[in-house]
């Protein structure tokens, strides 16, 4: 592992942290306005400025890790098992189950523009945190379940695989304490990619009005709120905080679920 | 020979058998979305105190009162409805060009996007035209000057592509061109020159991924014999770089050009957003989703998915035409 990657680690650390004490980090409520301070530039008191409403914006950027964070990890856990469940079965049984599966079904959800299935589903479901992870779930773990797939297919033609099977195993112990065990590295990287792109869509989704609704203090809100142009004109840092804020995150679990890679990969590190 | 025609053949068969299916899917999910909403489409349009009458004349006019399905599940066990139902009228009707009509407005859903499919695909191919722009001269610069200064300031540049939404970029190239510079207008698509700032920041992504491609591609074919014996001849370096290395190196870089316009097609929903270009997204989510035209919306999905399904299905096969490696693997 290389030096972006301990990088990633730490910065999603502090994110961690920063998400589980908010409420003692953050100076000012998030929600609270202050009409009389609108637009206040970065100061001691007010550490990144407040937006269009007088509310503080380092206080909602660090309560936005949370609705990040928390988004992100629900998604990543619900459709890792989904996927992995889903794509080890196709992989283990082969045959018709796998025509089924993996030709078909993994074939649609992989056509299909993730982002605007969710935003299709938020569209007609309305808007909120659960219907966003169910959304964000529904577009995710087919990406889980392709790796795994190709994993299962791999072990389960070795020989302590075939070794299980003459003892007499049965396929559910064959599968989930023999096989599943040795196929599971890949997704760890799948799964910090996952949640990249779980961070990003809910951010994208709140910033198209369809994600976790305000006064609640969502990255993507916070960015759609900033840049109209009474804010760009007045107070630009109100969109400056929150960017930077979205692009550290992703980096970050991009640069981790790279390193991890490399790492199981030894052939990838050399170059 | 005739094996090869023939499983050719079954290939493509296959192919097309999938798009099918996987057309058929899209198509049944986007129909029967409608039914999830909580509460009525009618409520919603009409308001609560709509009269009976009115409710009931709207549902006759857009088919709401006909069954969801072919067949009802109650108490009373399973109802067949007979070929009246909304799954089957609205599957017939794409099959005959009609998306039906909007909710709102009343015009037919097809002709509300035939007329704004046209900007959509024209800020899709500037995308990709500056991403391309871009992406080859400093991918190129990159490569030649591999492990130089010039080569990690191309790498950064590449990486905060990748990693910034085009919601971020997008408000800070309008607070730079637009606030500060003023430059250009902030949202519109009416003057020519509107489409600048939402095309970088629909390409920006685009370039970024180009960009380290093209550098990689360059540093892997500047070891091959064939720029040995052209330098070893006498041509200047230039002509070495781009008419010998690019030409091989842009092999890959063109299929995920098409792979990526289906994506730009896609993306371009949030940037419409952003700058308030008329497009497929601003419909559907200003003119669908926030009047709750869930006709429209229906629409919209359906052709935007269809579009970028058929994109990657032809870039798919003209690849594989075209470098006979990929047809046999």
């Amino acid at each position: 592992m290389n030096r972006l990657t301990y990088t990633g680690i730490f910065v999603v650390i502090v994110l961690l942290i920063v998400a589980v004490f908010a409420p003692f980090i953050a100076t000012h409520d998030p929600t609270a306005q202050n009409l009389a301070l609108r637009f206040a530039p970065p100061s001691l008191e007010h550490w990144f400025g407040t937006d269009s409403l007088g509310r503080d914006v380092f206080s909602r950027v660090i309560y936005g890790a949370r609705i990040s964070l928390q988004v992100g990890v629900i998604v990543t856990l619900i459709s890792s098992f989904i996927g992995v469940i889903i794509g080890s079965i196709a992989g283990y049984y082969g045959g018709w189950i796998d025509k089924i599966l993996a030709g078909y079904i993994f074939n649609v959800f992989l056509a299909f523009p993730g982002l605007l299935l969710a935003i299709a589903l938020v569209a007609f479901l309305g808007a909120g945190l659960w219907k966003v992870v169910f959304a964000l779930c529904v577009i995710g773990w087919v990406g889980y379940a392709r790796v795994i797939r190709g994993q299962v297919l791999k072990v389960r033609e070795m020989d302590f695989v075939q070794a299980a099977r003459a003892l007499g195993a049965s396929d559910f112990r064959i599968l989930f304490v023999h096989i599943l065990p040795n196929s599971i590295q890949p997704i760890i990287v799948q799964a910090s990619l996952g949640m990249a792109g779980a961070v990003l869509s809910e951010a994208s989704l709140s910033f198209l009005g369809l994600g976790v609704p305000p006064p609640a203090p969502s990255w993507g809100t916070m960015i759609e709120e900033a840049r109209g142009l009474d804010t760009l004109y007045n107070a630009p840092h109100v969109l400056f905080f929150p960017g930077i804020a979205i692009a550290l995150t992703v980096l970050a679990f991009n640069f981790i679920g790279d390193g991890i890679r490399e790492y199981l990969d030894p052939k990838q590190r050399k170059r | 020979m005739r094996g090869r025609l023939k499983y050719k053949l079954l290939n493509l068969l296959n192919r097309f058998g999938l798009i099918l299916l996987i057309a058929w899917t899209v198509v049944s999910l986007v129909t029967l979305l409608i039914e999830v909403i909580p509460g009525k489409p009618s409520t919603a349009i009409l308001g609560e105190n709509a009269t009976l009458e009115q409710i009931e004349q709207f549902e006759r006019k857009h088919g709401l009162n006909k069954p969801a399905f072919f067949v009802t599940f109650s108490d009373d066990g399973i109802k067949w409805n007979g070929f009246d139902n909304r799954y089957a009228s609205y599957f017939s009707g794409i099959l005959r060009g009609d998306l039906g009509v909007s909710f709102r407005t009343d015009r037919p859903v097809l002709d509300m996007i035939l007329e704004r499919y046209p900007n959509t695909l024209k800020l899709a191919l500037a995308a990709m035209l500056i991403a391309v722009l871009i992406a080859i001269p400093l991918g190129v610069l990159a490569g030649t000057h591999k492990g130089s200064w010039i080569d990690n300031v191309a790498s950064f540049f590449a990486l905060l592509g990748i990693s910034l939404p085009s919601f971020v970029t997008g408000p800070f190239l309008v607070y730079i061109f637009a606030v500060k510079l003023r430059w250009f207008a902030p949202t519109g698509s009416s003057n020519p020159e509107d489409i600048v700032l939402p095309a970088i920041t629909l390409g920006s992504a685009l370039s970024a991924i180009l960009t380290r491609m093209v550098r990689s591609s360059v540093i892997e074919e500047l070891g091959e014999d064939y720029v040995r014996t052209a330098r070893a001849k006498g041509l200047s370096e230039t002509v070495v770089i781009y008419k010998h290395v690019l030409k091989n190196g842009l092999i890959p870089v063109v299929t995920v050009l098409g792979l990526q316009l289906g994506v730009l097609l896609a993306g371009a929903i949030i940037t419409e957003k952003i700058f308030g270009w008329q497009g497929l997204g601003t419909l559907l989510l200003d003119d669908g989703i926030a009047k709750r035209d869930y006709r429209l919306v229906q629409g919209c999905v359906l052709v935007i998915s269809m579009t970028y399904i058929l994109v990657n299905t032809l870039t798919d096969m003209i690849y594989s035409l075209l470098d006979p490696r990929i047809r046999l693997s």
